[in-house]
């Protein structure tokens, strides 16, 4: 099977540092991959390099076997590779059907449309509601994304991510900052999507990440350090000292 | 070489007066656009208490800098500091709004006309020299400009509170951290910048002019010495005034056609391809 | 659950004309019967409203900041001022002519903005237009330089109104001319390309995520405010035959700014309500003692960017939210 999503030698340097360093990486069509590493391994420079929000140093990112290196990023999500951010980036004074159905939009290729109000554009707010009701945000669809509970704008954060429907998930850090229970119901949400659908997810919470990921690699310092199944990353001495060590002691 | 050194004498005007202005946009981030409005308010001065008082020249100079300095940190206590955290539009208008104010008051006391002013008998005068003819007070200028200018950077590079400056333009959420009270650096800052365009307002009254548009008139000269010099850059806003100086007299001298539309042209090009100036971003440079 | 439990009227129906909107475009109806004396004062009201949505759009909605948007306007009223000199005198020729020579000025000054912070382009749209004035101001044998360009003939609109000495043709056609665009305007804002220059504004670091192509919607969304500022120009120069330098004079780009913020960004009527009450206050308290007017317009400036950020449109919407909680 070809990789979905596939780097080869992937570095980006800032001044003299390097943020990621040569990461070759290979995920599989529906996989559960999760990427750990401790704060500041280059998890989400990664993100940023492979959906073209940051410009690589070196290396090459493949999409569906395509070479995407060069391509831009709203280029990339129309080729079905969407991320969500580790800090959210919402549309403050929207409502949260405004944004979902702007994005919705946007996958739809109405962006340009300048006639027809939203409004009479029934399909791209009826999927739009629809989204909302599988992600349990009905409720506050007329609200205004800034008055809600942080819980509830990460929800939209993923939201508009599924809206684009994409093809690759990359999930930074998704519940950063959720209540427990709230991130309880994030993650059931995210467990629930199709099998079509790739998902990298980067997450702190142990639990969380054997729970969920099939696959587990493991940045340090911008470099890949291994890559394998949840049980043998559990096992190996080189994580549990740079990471697993620190998280238990943090 | 009569030009050059013209040029020269009105590039250290623009960098007195300008080189505040480019110390608060590096330190806080802030577009003072009504900074042209301190130097009026130096040359207002000026003229008053020589021509209505007969104070002489040497002294009134430096009150009319004091003067704009106190101004400074009147308006900087009381309105500016609410704005450091707003948008670079809302300073904007909010300056735009503090010129309109300026112009009119000036208007209202002044009047639209130009303001006369007699040097003292000992800045009359040239010195000919075989090829070249230099005003004494344009001599004068430069020297002044110069002194200043080497005081500046003496003070940033070597006084406890240039150490604090540098920091504050820098970083200034690490000066903060390191215990720098960055808030009254920026008090400081503002009223020497105040001063100092004061200072430039009041020597340029026989070079520039003074009338209730001068903040307006001069806003771009303004603008172009901190796009091309780099924001918080003291030596990069001298070289810039300097050069914009000899640049606008030589292009009014000679091309008069396409004078001013180059000087555009230049800030445009600089703004798109060095956004960061022709001399980088820095106190310390 | 089913989306059938939403009522998705709020957002089906926003686009919907509301009474108010009706009862606005009545004003300029009565303002002709009450104040027939005052026909070109109330064109100019009209010409300005139009040059506000302009900025409305760029600013208000794309987000852009300018600080030489009259450089646009100015281009309108030369061109059209040019066409008709050289014969080609017909008002709506004149104003597609004015639209498309902005257009193309705004598409290609575009690039310019794209980039950069507020600041950056706060300067380079201050640059682009102090470039023009210049040029306007040295080519005289085109422009007439600082005389203004004389010789304007406007033939009759659609060939039947001729312009007339009261300036009712002047107004009805700038009236006209306001509200097809205002119509034209409000279709995009609400439209899906207006929904997203929204997002642009809002957070342009996320519009690339969901698949937006940012820099070809500001391109588009300036080149549309552009054309906008073209043809308020050109209707300028044609109810009053006759365009001067100060056309794309600083201080034309700096009021106008003043007048959208006073009105309130991003709502279009901000940009017309702003426009009549300044030009209203400029009237009245201009005649008093024009210093005095200047005085006042810079403090309340200044009060508007301290306390009041969202303009008339935001304390007409508090009001009304008030007025209906307490009802
Ligand atoms: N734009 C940038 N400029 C300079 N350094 C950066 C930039 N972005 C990230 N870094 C640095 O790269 C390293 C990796 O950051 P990041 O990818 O955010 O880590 P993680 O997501 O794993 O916590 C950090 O040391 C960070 O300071
Ligand atoms: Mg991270």
């Amino acid at each position: 099977m070809t990789p979905v999503l596939q780097t080869r030698n992937l570095s980006k340097r800032f001044g003299g540092f390097f943020a990621s360093k040569d990461v070759s990486l290979s995920i599989e069509p529906g996989a559960r991959h999760a990427l750990i590493g401790p704060n500041g391994a280059g998890k989400t420079t990664l993100i940023n390099l492979l959906t073209g929000f940051l410009e690589p140093s070196a290396g090459e990112v493949f999409l569906k076997g395509e070479d995407v290196t060069r391509l831009a990023q709203h280029q990339r999500v129309k080729r079905g590779l969407v991320r969500t951010f580790q800090i959210n980036r919402l549309f403050a004074e929207m409502t949260v059907l405004e944004s979902v159905t702007l994005s919705v939009c946007e996958r739809l290729g109405l962006g340009w449309s300048w006639w027809r109000p939203v409004g009479d554009h029934t399909a791209a707010i009826d999927e739009a509601a629809e989204l909302l009701a599988t992600l349990r945000l009905l409720d506050v669809a007329h609200e205004q994304t800034r008055s809600l509970a942080y819980g509830r704008q990460r929800m939209i954060e993923i939201a508009l991510a599924l809206a684009a429907r994409p093809q690759v998930l990359l999930l930074d850090e998704p519940a950063a900052g959720v209540p427990t229970d709230e991130s309880r119901e994030l993650f059931e949400t995210i467990a629930q999507l199709p099998r079509d659908v790739t998902i990298v997810l980067i997450e702190h919470d142990m639990d969380l990440v054997f729970r969920f990921a099939e696959r587990i690699s493991v940045l340090v310092g911008g470099a890949l350090l291994t890559e394998d199944v949840p049980e043998v990353i559990a096992k190996d001495r080189r994580v549990r000292e740079v990471y697993l060590g620190e998280a238990l002691d943090g | 070489m009569t030009i050059i050194f013209d040029g020269l004498a009105a590039g250290m005007l623009l960098f007195l007066i300008s080189v505040g202005l480019s110390v608060t946009l590096g330190l806080m981030n802030f577009v003072n656009l009504a900074h042209g409005a301190f130097a009026m308010l130096g040359g207002y001065t000026c003229a008053l208490l020589l021509s209505r008082l007969g104070v002489p020249f040497l002294l009134a100079v430096p009150a009319a800098a004091a003067t704009a300095a106190l101004a400074g940190v009147i308006l900087e206590r009381t309105l500016y500091r609410r704005l450091y955290a707003a948008t670079h539009l809302d300073q904007v208008l909010f300056s735009i709004g503090l010129i309109f104010m300026a112009i009119s008051t000036a208007h209202y006391f002044f009047g639209a006309t130009q303001q006369p002013i007699v040097l003292p008998e000992f800045l009359k005068g040239q010195i000919n020299l075989p090829g070249l003819d230099v005003g004494i007070y344009r001599l004068f200028l430069i020297g002044v400009g110069l002194v200043l200018a080497a005081g500046l950077q003496w003070m940033v590079s070597h006084t406890n509170f240039g150490a604090q400056l540098r920091a504050a333009v820098d970083n200034p959420r690490a000066a903060r951290g390191l215990g720098i009270n960055v808030d009254r650096v920026f008090t400081l800052t503002f009223a020497l910048g105040s001063g100092l365009a004061g200072l430039g307002g009041a020597l340029g009254i026989e070079m520039l002019g003074l009338d209730p548009g001068f903040p307006v008139k001069y806003i771009v000269y303004f603008l172009i010495v901190v796009a091309v010099g780099g924001s918080g850059n003291i030596k990069g806003s001298l070289l810039a005034a300097l050069m914009l100086g000899v640049f606008d007299v030589a292009g009014k001298y000679y091309l008069p056609q396409v004078g001013a539309f180059v000087i555009y042209a230049v800030m445009v090009v600089m703004l798109i391809v060095r956004p960061q100036g022709l001399f980088g971003r820095s106190a310390a440079k | 659950m089913t989306p059938a439990k939403l009522d998705l009227s709020p957002l089906r129906r926003a686009a919907a004309w509301r009474p108010a909107e009706y009862a606005f475009w009545l004003l300029p109806v009565a303002a002709f019967f009450l104040f027939p004396k005052s026909l070109a004062l109330l064109s100019q009201i009209a010409i300005t409203a139009l040059f506000c949505l302009s900025l409305d759009l760029i600013l208000g909605y794309a987000g852009i900041v300018s600080l030489g948007h009259a450089a646009f306007f100015g281009l309108g009223a030369y061109a059209a001022g040019l066409m008709a000199k050289y014969g080609w005198g017909d008002p709506l020729l004149g104003l597609a002519g004015a639209a498309v020579m902005a257009a193309a000025a705004g598409f290609l000054t575009s690039f310019l903005v794209l980039r950069g912070t507020d600041l950056t382009r706060l300067m380079v749209t201050l640059g682009v237009s102090m470039m023009l004035y210049e040029a306007a101001n040295k080519l005289t044998d085109f422009t007439g330089g600082v005389d203004g360009l004389q010789g304007v003939d406007i033939q009759p609109v659609l060939g039947m109104f001729s312009f007339d000495l009261y300036g009712k043709t002047a107004y009805w056609y700038s009236v006209a001319i306001l509200f097809v665009m205002f119509w034209l305007a409000r279709r995009l804002v609400h439209s899906p390309f207006g929904l997203s220059l929204r997002g642009i504004r809002q957070n342009v670091g996320r519009m690339p995520a969901i698949g937006a192509p940012v820099n070809a919607r500001l391109v588009a969304a300036y080149t549309i405010g552009a054309a906008y500022a073209g043809i308020a120009g050109a209707l300028l120069t044609q109810t009053t035959q006759f365009v001067s330098l100060d056309v794309m004079a600083f201080s034309r780009s700096a009021e106008l700014l003043l007048i959208l913020v006073l009105g309130g960004t991003g709502s279009l009527y901000g940009a017309l309500i702003g426009t009549m009450v300044f030009m209203a206050a400029h009237h009245f308290l201009s005649d008093i003692n024009p210093q005095y007017w200047q005085f006042w317009l810079g403090a309340a400036l200044v009060l508007i960017v301290l306390f009041a950020r969202d303009g008339i449109m935001g304390l007409l919407r508090k009001l009304s939210t008030r007025a209906r909680t307490s009802s």
